[in-house]
């Protein structure tokens, strides 16, 4: 059966268009609209002090200068405190435009609109701003410190103090047969995708409508933020997420400034206005994450098995908190990862600092999680000399104890409960892929080259497909097409290939009578977005209920036409047809056709619906209860999130004089419970581990300490080419979830997650000293080495004690 | 990330060209490649009043070869002088250093003479015109004069060049005999500039012993220089030369900076490790060519 | 000599030989996708790093972000919308490595992708088909262009299985 496509490596449906150069991206759409520019403050703490734009005026094509006088009504109150949290007591967001202070380099001052860029960019770089400046504080350390203030009044720099527990920490930890403490950093990257973020907007004066494009990751809230800080009604906005050239978390809806700011212009002059950020706008002002100091205590018995663990986070949220504190919620809660942790205290500490927002980037606070996780592993392991592999293996909750309830609450305000996972099963599949065991051969080998090898693993556990809700809806035309659509959005995940699949196998309909369509509020007003590798798990589900929906209407209605059972009927191949009983069918399309009774024949098709065809006097066209069309809204809401998990190991092999470290293996297992196409979920893990090695070993956004980004380009700030990334091999386990109908999980950040951790314990076992801070280049890695204060693994010095190198 | 506005003239001819350059004065810039200088305008970091394309000036295009060098043109693009194998058999520095220029789709476009002009010290082709003893010839209305690359450099991204000129050529002296060279270095992604790269040459005695060895580096400095290292491993036999002994040497004689990749102490080192590999790869080199003599 | 802040140029574009009139500083790139309305070729960085902007100037790919339009006056550029052959009957027919990256998974978002499929397109043009294409080969096709979502595994996989047919349509 061709259309039983669940599970399937069917070939992408959106790549026909993406192959030929007849993608639509945000900045394809538009080619006459006015452009935006901004002019961005150079500081990184400054009080604006005058704003001349008398030189820009003579610029030919200049259209329009908008500067913070320039907002009215809600437009000049603050962005908004999109997700608020009684824990982030001092939440603090920008304006569209820069009101008297600006708090990072980047941030938006004057908005200019001229007849296209270059002529945006000349007026923009006509307008003089004059600064005072003001103390700045870049680092979480020195936000701690708080000698000066990003925000006069939070003068401690602190936005939130989140803190769980699961017990009483500290008398466990006191009574603990042994306990260790350590301090370590990670350092701040980026999305980076490889489109930058865009607007579109189109103001119909007559209509008195506005239609915004915008490459977003959730289209349905941006409308409705620009409705509230416009003054529109809802249903005179409509916004599209047209192609979208990535979002790994970056276009996430806050909104963005300039998602209002172009459709401001757009209704104020009448005319098509477009802003597409180039790549040094996406570096000062598009959000970057990551940056975190973390603080660890650890009690344990002498067989490697923990007691208590107590994290103190300090978390850089730069210089505004508009996504509220997601992302020290998420390290929070998601550090416990695959263990048993009998008790567990942490308290993240969410600290301003003058420097580009934080906002979730794959695997939002879950790399850092990870890390602080696995490398107390490691280091349990190695202050009792165990192997790293077993000491986990003793704390790995077990197959039989789900659903595991971890006492803590998610992002979601939803408690973390594992709904399913083999955690050993992974460890067993991991150690076979990487070769674990034969580690110390690979070492020997290594050091008769002259190279320093040495391997290292992590686990994880990801929550994935949050709620509230997401919705799909199908709809059979008589034509035989099948119309599917959903709110979220999509940045290159596949769903219009992974959603028909679902379609036509819940429906039985050959997958090239399916479309979709994601992320545009004409054709799906409700819906989240795109984040937290939910798509699949919500709209996958929502659509497969949607669909469940029309082919129950359509045996109904087939059976009527009949004469049988439903229960009788089946769908195959677009065919409604009686089980077992060749011939006796109705093509689904009729059914559809029979769905909508019609005045007018307007069509062949339509002739057999016009209403004089009903035979049956005693009933109306359309009974009671029922609804013309043969088409199903559904919604899906999950009671919490579902948990995927994995366990990733690397094997690196370092050039003791050059200090350059090569990745010779990388090594995945991943579970995401059912897999609507292992196609696509590979490729996210290909493209989530790429991600996690330039997180490990090349990406950084290195402020200096007057808060200007140092490497703001594609030259400086390193994302791997191909030649940096490491072939990678991938096995799969597969516990579906319970919590949904079609028991998937989510697939998206996976790939990413252990990257930090997994490199760090393995350059760490290769070179014999500790790895505190991450990422890690060769010239830091020299320091390291030759610096009488780094600290040696007891590993090493066990190695050295036997005669071998590091 | 746009440029802002200029003027443009692609004349047919040097002379036409120094005339434009002449014309238009102070802010006038040559185009030839354009890779480097493209970025520069994009980001509004370089605002010339009027670039002088001298890509439709005939007879800038030609490598030529003679037994004392190599005479690259100012339109010869990377690609075309990584493929010249007559070059690289007279002074293979050239097609050694220009497989490490950032990648092929630069190379396609951007010109070993334009990279020199540009006179960045993260660019390989400094480093080899230094190492070489080459010099640069420059069209100006008076004439064409040559100019030693020891004249040449004058700071990071900055010439000696003043004036409407057009850098025309780049002569790269030959190889001398019973001399081996090699190239390398340490980026930190395949194709970006270097954090350090070393050039090198060493020229054995008729008894395959040391005679001369120089090298030169690449994003150490803030302008190109040669070092010689000849006295770590002079008269040495080039089996047993203590490379060791040079890179120790070369350590000594650099003045690296810190940057955001690389801090000044790891370039010391890279200029050390880097020296004693290229070295001895040079060394067998140099050591065959005696063998076959 | 005419020094001008305005040029019209002829460029043969995919084959079409088009005119416009630009002002002098107008990027290659910018030129292609607003002037001649072609917008499959992207431009991921404006600075020449990330390679998705690439076409093909008389063959050879190039950075469209790092040419400006003027230059190329008098000379024929590919994008991606030029790889396909016309197959003489109203339709086209895909280049081997626009299929190959259908089928091996190598595009996610397709941003980056046309300027990779450009440069692959002419880098497999170049060699003869019949050799083995070797890992190396496919490194240099690859090696200059950024992708941020497949981490390139299954670009380097449809490289050699574009090669592999047109190794069989060379036989």
């Amino acid at each position: 059966m061709t259309t039983k496509l669940f599970g399937e490596p069917v070939r992408r449906r959106e790549d026909a268009r993406l192959i030929i150069g007849k993608g639509r991206y945000l900045d394809d759409i538009g080619s006459n609209a006015l452009a935006a520019a901004f002019v961005r403050s150079p500081h990184a703490h400054a009080r604006i002090t005058g704003i001349d734009v008398e030189a820009a005026l003579d610029v030919e094509g200049l259209v329009a200068i908008y500067t913070y006088d320039d907002l009215t009504g809600p437009m000049a109150e603050p962005l908004p405190v999109l997700i608020p949290h009684p824990q982030l007591t001092q939440p603090r967001t920008g304006h569209a435009l820069a009101r008297d202070v600006v708090r990072h380099v980047g941030e938006a001052i004057v908005m200019v609109v001229a007849t296209d860029r270059y002529v945006a960019e000349d007026a923009a770089e006509r307008i003089v701003v004059t600064y005072e400046e003001l103390p700045v504080v870049v680092g979480v350390d020195a936000a701690h410190e708080a000698k000066a203030a990003v925000h006069p009044d939070v003068p401690d720099n602190v936005a939130a103090r989140h803190r769980q527990e699961t017990g009483d920490v500290e008398p466990v930890l006191a009574a603990s047969p042994r306990t260790l403490s350590f301090t370590q950093y990670i350092e701040r990257s980026a999305s980076m995708p490889m489109e930058g973020r865009g607007v579109h907007a189109k103001w119909d004066t007559d209509d008195r409508s506005l239609r915004v494009y915008t490459s977003t990751q959730a289209s349905t809230s941006v409308r409705a933020a620009i409705a509230a800080k416009l003054d529109l009604s809802l249903d005179k906005v409509e916004v599209i997420a047209p192609d979208v050239g990535g979002g790994f978390g970056v276009k996430i809806v806050h909104p963005w400034p300039e998602e209002l700011l172009v459709p401001m212009a757009a209704i104020a002059l009448g005319a098509e206005v477009k802003w597409a950020e180039d790549r040094r706008e996406h570096f000062i002002s598009s959000a970057h994450e990551r940056q975190q100091r973390q603080d660890i205590t650890v009690g344990y018995d002498d067989e490697g098995r923990i007691t208590a663990l107590d994290v103190h986070v300090l978390h850089d949220n730069g210089a505004y908190t508009p996504y509220g504190i997601i992302v020290p919620i998420i390290t929070a809660t998601q550090l416990v990862g695959p263990y048993v942790i009998p008790v567990y205290r942490v308290q993240v500490d969410s600290v301003y600092t003058n420097t580009v927002i934080v906002t979730p980037y794959r695997g939002a606070g879950r790399p850092q999680a990870c890390y602080a996780m696995e490398r107390t592993m490691d280091r349990i392991a190695d202050e009792l000399g165990l192997d790293r592999a077993v000491v986990r293996e003793r704390n790995l909750i077990q197959p039989d104890q789900f659903p595991y309830d971890h006492q803590l609450t998610f992002q979601d305000g939803r408690p973390v409960i594992y709904d399913s996972g083999d955690y050993p099963g992974l460890m067993v599949k991991l150690k076979e892929l990487v070769g674990w065991d034969e580690a110390e051969a690979l070492r020997s080998e290594a050091a008769a080259r002259g190279k320093h090898l040495g391997i290292g693993m992590a686990l994880y556990v990801e929550g994935t497909g949050p709620g509230p809700y997401e919705g799909g809806h199908v709809q059979v035309l008589g034509s035989g097409k099948v119309l599917v659509s959903t709110g979220l959005t999509s940045q290159g995940q596949g769903h219009e290939t992974a959603f028909a699949q679902i379609v036509a196998s819940e429906l039985g309909v050959p997958i090239e009578d399916i479309e979709v369509t994601t992320g545009d509020t004409r054709r799906f007003g409700y819906a989240v977005g795109t984040f937290a590798s939910r798509a699949a798990v919500m709209s996958g589900n929502a659509i497969a209920l949607a669909a469940r929906g029309v082919r129950e209407k359509a045996l109904r209605i087939a059976a009527d036409v009949l004469e049988v059972d439903a229960s009788d009927l089946e769908i195959d191949e677009g065919l409604v047809q009686v089980k077992g009983t060749p011939g006796a069918s109705i093509p689904l399309r009729t059914v559809a056709v029979l769905s909508n009774p019609l005045r007018y024949a307007f069509d062949e098709a339509a002739k057999q619906a016009t209403q004089f065809t009903t035979h049956d006097d005693s009933k109306p066209p359309v009974a009671e209860g029922d609804a013309p069309g043969l088409e199903h809204r559904d919604y899906y809401s999950p009671l919490r999130s579902t948990f995927a998990s994995g366990a990733h190991a690397a094997i690196v092999e370092i050039d003791p004089a050059t200090w350059e470290i090569d990745i010779v293996k990388y090594a995945v297992v991943h579970d995401c419970g059912n897999v609507v196409n292992p196609m696509i979920v590979e490729g996210q893990v290909h493209g989530g581990v790429a991600q996690g090695v330039g997180g490990a070993l090349y990406e950084r956004m290195v402020y200096d300490k007057d808060g200007q980004l140092q490497n703001a380009s594609y030259m400086d700030f390193l994302m791997p080419y191909s030649s940096e990334v490491p072939d990678v091999v991938i096995d799969h386990q597969q516990t579906p979830s319970p919590l949904n109908p079609l028991g998937i999980k989510g697939a998206g950040e996976a790939g990413v997650i252990p990257g930090t951790a997994a490199i760090a314990s393995a350059i760490e076992d290769a070179v014999g000293r500790r790895i505190a801070a991450m990422p890690i280049s060769p010239t830091e890695l020299y320091d390291l080495v030759r610096s009488p204060d780094s600290e040696r693994t007891a590993a090493s010095s066990r190695r050295a004690e036997n005669g071998v190198l590091a | 990330m746009k440029p802002a506005p200029f003027r443009y003239a692609d004349p047919g001819t040097l002379d036409e060209a120094l005339a434009v350059l002449s014309a238009e004065g102070e802010g006038a810039k040559v185009l030839a490649g354009g890779q480097s200088l493209l970025p520069l305008l994009s980001m509004r970091l370089a605002a010339p009043t009027t670039l002088v394309d001298i890509n439709r000036v005939p007879g800038l295009d030609s490598v030529e070869v003679t037994g004392n060098g190599v005479t690259v043109g100012a339109l010869v693009r990377h690609t075309a002088l990584l493929a010249d194998d007559a070059a690289a058999r007279v002074q293979p520095l050239l097609a050694r250093a220009t497989a490490n220029v950032a990648h092929p789709a630069i190379r396609n476009r951007g010109t070993t003479v334009g990279s020199i002009a540009h006179a960045d010290p993260s660019g390989e082709m400094t480093s080899v015109l230094a190492l070489t003893d080459g010099a640069v010839t420059v069209a100006t209305p008076s004439g064409p004069r040559t100019v030693e690359w020891r004249d040449l450099f004058v700071g990071p991204l900055e010439t000696s060049l003043h004036g409407p000129a057009v850098v025309t050529s780049a002569f790269f002296p030959a190889l001398p005999d019973r001399s081996g060279t090699a190239f390398a270095e340490v980026a930190r992604r395949k194709g970006d500039y270097a954090v350090c790269g070393a050039g090198v040459v060493v020229t054995l005695d008729e008894d395959r012993r040391i005679a001369r060895v120089r090298a030169s580096y690449v994003s150490v400095g803030l302008t190109p220089e040669v070092h010689d290292l000849t006295e770590a491993v002079a008269g040495k036999p080039v089996d047993s030369a203590d490379w060791a002994a040079a890179g120790a040497l070369a350590r000594t004689l650099v003045d690296p900076d810190t940057d955001i990749h690389a801090s000044a102490d790891y370039r010391r080192l890279l200029v050390g490790v880097l020296t004693e590999r290229t070295l001895a790869e040079a060394a067998a080199e140099a050591a065959a060519k005696v063998t076959g003599e | 000599m005419s020094v001008d802040t305005d040029r019209t140029i002829t460029v043969t574009v995919n084959g079409v030989p088009r005119e416009a009139t630009v002002p002098v500083r107008r990027l290659l790139s910018d030129a292609l996708r607003h002037d001649l309305g072609l917008t499959g070729t992207h431009v991921g960085c404006e600075h020449g790093v990330c390679g998705a902007c690439t076409v093909l100037v008389d063959g050879d790919p190039v950075r469209s972000c790092l040419m400006l339009a003027v230059q190329v006056d008098g000379h024929a550029v590919t994008t991606v919308e030029g790889l396909a052959r016309d197959d003489h009957r109203g339709g086209q027919v895909l280049h081997p490595v626009q299929e190959a990256f259908r089928e091996c998974h190598a595009l996610q978002c397709g941003f980056c992708t046309p300027g990779f499929l450009t440069t692959i397109a002419a880098g497999l043009e170049k060699r003869d088909p019949a050799a083995e294409l070797t890992d190396e080969e496919v490194d240099d096709m690859v090696g200059g262009n950024l992708c941020r979502c497949t981490g390139y595994a299954n670009i380097k996989k449809a490289v050699h299985h574009a090669a592999a047919a047109m190794k069989d349509d060379a036989r």
